[in-house]
């Protein structure tokens, strides 16, 4: 709608989301909102709910909630939503003791309405909506956000918040500074002016690379706004993002091992050929392309993750661009989106995902005949079993802007999980490497074209975009969505010709090290940002596939290769989540095969990780454990 | 007379009031809300029936069927139901399981009270028009 119309009759139209498994409760609340001039739709399960949710980024402006349902807590519910989706979510319940009500709060509820709700309550749920939106101006505002940041929130004034007025402006705004930030590249997280902060797959590969530097506990958000050192970003942002990031953690910590590797994941395989990678963005996607297994799978799932769509499920042949779609506008919702990873473990589609962006599509982890794919780029837990040659598919090799949201795509044929998170930051040109992350599964080959240098091993790098990868944890069995969702991160088989997508993945949760990325050739540029977690649970689904469940692991690395063919990039990431150090343990599947020369057999995320970090750190540590909270990432051998 | 009646015994509550005033253009609401309360809660009823044949009683089972019901019977302004449901889960808390199964018997009885009232007071609203609602303060 336009802002203009929109916003004067504001809240009229405001776009509710109800979730109740009570019938005649949905049904009368149906009926108060309705009443109350506003756009409703109803679900009775938080599943379907947050199908919807991700499958119409900005289709909502706020959730209803109820406390209890069946298939899934609604403050379960709550958290994703929040993770993922940044929207204000109001609970409901019968219960009004203060336990219950201590919790809505805790997790992040705007509010919380006690049955039987009454309509006046209901009249004034816009006010959540538009202080949400408020603040996340004003911290755009701090952060001296470049003009972009001022454009869009000219307009967000302008549209007077108006619900869709805004959407509208935020997402062209979005769009804009996608664009930009693609163009930008990794450098920097100029694109950060967003309305809200926009964690893109980059930035929050960064945020993940910071955290895991200074170690989860003593991560404060002072020292990470200093390590990450963005432009624009405010201790506040960070400290905002860090807060949902824990709690993500400590969800996964709950949920299975899932080799949320994410984070470190991105480690570059612990190749130092990569340097040959080089393009990409600290994460050796090229390795993790070798490894075949990710890239364009993972990308492609994440993207489709965080698009919210799952990517076909063929194995992430998300045609990239989709996945360009995906990541590149939503950017906020990227962010968490774990669940969207695509799975990219699939087939590489050949084409499949660009999903991260700015990851240089071409990860193909070149050499590797990916054999097993398992790139374990992290979060790509691109085992895809295919052969296919990861991928990116090509074109959208740039477009990753975003690897959007894990693509949670939980097959990647290869059953590499590969959530690929290759949050490239467009700047890799992957150029070189295209190999990036191959992640794609197939075992060996495809990756070709990709120089990859990583790839000279087969290290697997699976790479798994959190995002996509990690669909929620919650979700993550589920994958409902985005399961289907296995674009193929090919990304990095297509490397080379994408060059340089600004990945953005913003979700992705690559913590590939947009600066490291200089150290690893080729390396994707996944901005750390998107490593991580932001949707481990994506992973999950690939990780699954292949056995490893990556919870949330960032790159599922070498999510079993599936790659029949052998690399599996063995690395299954078995998020075991030490406590709260995420251990990216992947167990590489037997390297069958020397691809994946990224990441030479296992490709263990810690090795990315390491890899990753190295480039960060100029290869001091390697340690494999980055302690995530929550986010086991499973050893990576790499 | 059957309006006041249901009203003032307390069957119904405020809540129905607001259901009613919900339905301004869709006569039929409140009924069809009360249809699709009945249904739901009736098969609420019988599960609760069941799990208080079981023995011993898994009383944080019933304790969820309870809520569950509660949900539904503020929702609809069903007052005296919801204080049985309430009793219900007192009792539960406290392990009584035959404070339950008494309470149990009770809330049968006003569920079933409440329908015929309503049915009745559906009845007589369409014959003679949404003239007045039911608790509609006179």
């Amino acid at each position: 709608m336009a802002a203009g119309d929109v916003s004067d009759l504001f809240p009229v139209g405001l776009r509710v989301l109800v979730v109740d498994d009570d019938p005649t409760c949905l049904m009368i609340l149906e009926k108060m909102l309705q009443n109350c001039n506003y756009e409703v739709t109803k679900c009775n399960r938080a599943e379907t709910a947050l199908l919807k949710l991700r499958g119409n980024k900005n289709g909502f402006d706020i959730v209803l909630s109820d406390v209890h349902m069946p298939d899934m807590d609604g403050f379960k519910l709550l958290e994703h939503v929040g993770l993922e989706m940044d929207l204000p979510v109001i609970m409901m319940s019968a219960d009004d003791g203060k336990d219950v009500v201590m919790k809505g709060v805790t997790h992040g509820a705007c509010d919380y309405l006690i049955k039987p709700v009454r309509i006046e309550a209901l009249r004034n749920i816009w006010q959540h909506v538009v202080r949400k939106r408020k603040h996340e101006w004003k911290d755009i505002e701090q952060s001296g956000s470049i003009e972009d940041d001022e454009r869009q929130q000219k307009q967000l004034e302008d549209a007077d918040f108006s619900s869709s007025g805004n959407e509208g402006n935020w997402r062209s705004s979005k769009r804009r500074k996608d664009e930009e930030d693609q163009a930008e590249d990794r450098d920097d997280t100029s694109s950060l002016k967003k309305p809200r902060v926009v964690w893109s797959v980059e930035l929050h590969q960064q945020f993940v690379a910071a955290v895991n530097q200074l170690g989860i506990d003593k991560a404060v958000p002072k020292k990470i706004l200093e390590l990450m050192n963005v432009p624009g970003l405010t201790r506040e942002n960070v400290a905002s993002h860090l807060q949902k990031y824990r709690l993500y953690l400590r969800r996964l910590s709950g949920a299975s091992q899932h080799q949320s590797g994410l984070n470190n994941s991105f480690m570059g395989p612990s190749d130092p050929t990569f340097g040959s990678m080089s393009s990409l963005n600290g994460l050796d996607l090229q390795a993790l392309a070798a490894t075949g297994q990710l890239p364009a799978q993972s990308l492609a799932m994440l993207q489709a993750a965080s698009l919210g769509r799952s990517p076909n499920k063929s194995g992430i042949s998300m045609p990239f661009m989709d996945q360009r779609n995906l990541f590149s506008f939503e950017n906020p919702k990227i962010r968490s989106r774990e669940g969207q990873q695509p799975q990219m473990g699939n087939n590489n589609n050949s084409k499949q995902v660009n999903l991260l962006h700015g990851i240089p599509t071409n990860m193909n982890m070149q050499p590797n005949p990916h054999g097993s794919q398992s790139s374990s780029l992290m979060n790509m837990q691109m085992s895809q079993p295919q052969s296919r040659p990861p991928i990116f598919n090509d074109t959208n090799a740039n477009h990753l802007s975003r690897l959007p949201s894990p693509i949670a795509q939980p097959n990647l044929s290869n059953g590499m999980p590969s959530g690929l998170v290759l949050a490239r930051d467009g700047n890799n040109s992957v150029s070189q490497a295209p190999t990036m992350v191959d992640f794609s599964v197939h075992p060996n080959t495809d990756f070709q074209g990709n120089s990859f240098p990583l790839a000279t091993n087969n290290s697997r790098v699976s790479v798994v975009t959190t995002k996509g990868l990690l669909q929620e944890d919650g979700i993550n069995s589920d994958m409902k969505g985005p399961r289907g969702f296995a674009p193929s991160y090919d990304i990095f088989s297509d490397l080379p010709q994408h060059k340089m997508q600004d990945w953005e993945l913003e979700n992705v949760g690559l913590t590939f090290d947009a600066s490291s990325h200089s150290k690893i050739q080729g390396s994707l540029n996944v901005p750390p940002s998107v490593l991580v977690h932001q949707g481990f649970s994506s992973s999950q689904n690939n990780v699954q596939n292949q056995n490893t469940s990556v919870g949330k692991v960032m790159f599922s690395v070498g999510e079993q290769s599936g790659h029949s063919n052998t690399q599996n990039m063995g690395q299954q990431l078995d998020t075991h989540i030490d406590g709260n150090s995420l251990r990216v343990k992947a167990e590489n599947n037997p390297e069958a095969s020397s691809q994946n020369t990224l990441f030479h057999g296992q490709f263990s995320q810690e090795d990315l990780m390491s890899a990753l970090f190295k480039q960060q750190e100029g290869f001091g540590s390697a340690s494999n454990e980055f302690v995530f909270d929550g986010y086991p990432l499973g050893n990576l051998p790499v | 007379m059957l309006h006041e009646n249901i009203c003032e015994k307390g069957f119904l509550d405020e809540q129905f009031v607001q259901l009613e005033e919900l339905q301004d253009d869709d006569p039929n609401f409140v009924e069809e809300i009360a249809t699709l309360f009945y249904r739901d809660s009736s098969r609420l009823i019988s599960n609760i029936e069941q799990a208080l044949e079981k023995s011993p009683l898994d009383f944080s089972k019933l304790d969820n069927y309870m809520h569950q019901l509660k949900g539904s019977t503020t929702s609809i302004g069903a007052r005296r139901v919801k204080n049985e449901c309430t009793q219900f889960t007192d009792y539960c808390n406290a392990g009584n399981g035959e404070g339950c199964k008494r309470t149990f018997q009770q809330l049968k009885k006003e569920h079933s009270t409440l329908k015929k009232k309503l049915e009745a007071y559906f009845q007589l609203a369409r014959q003679i028009g949404p003239v007045e609602t039911a608790c509609r303060p006179k």
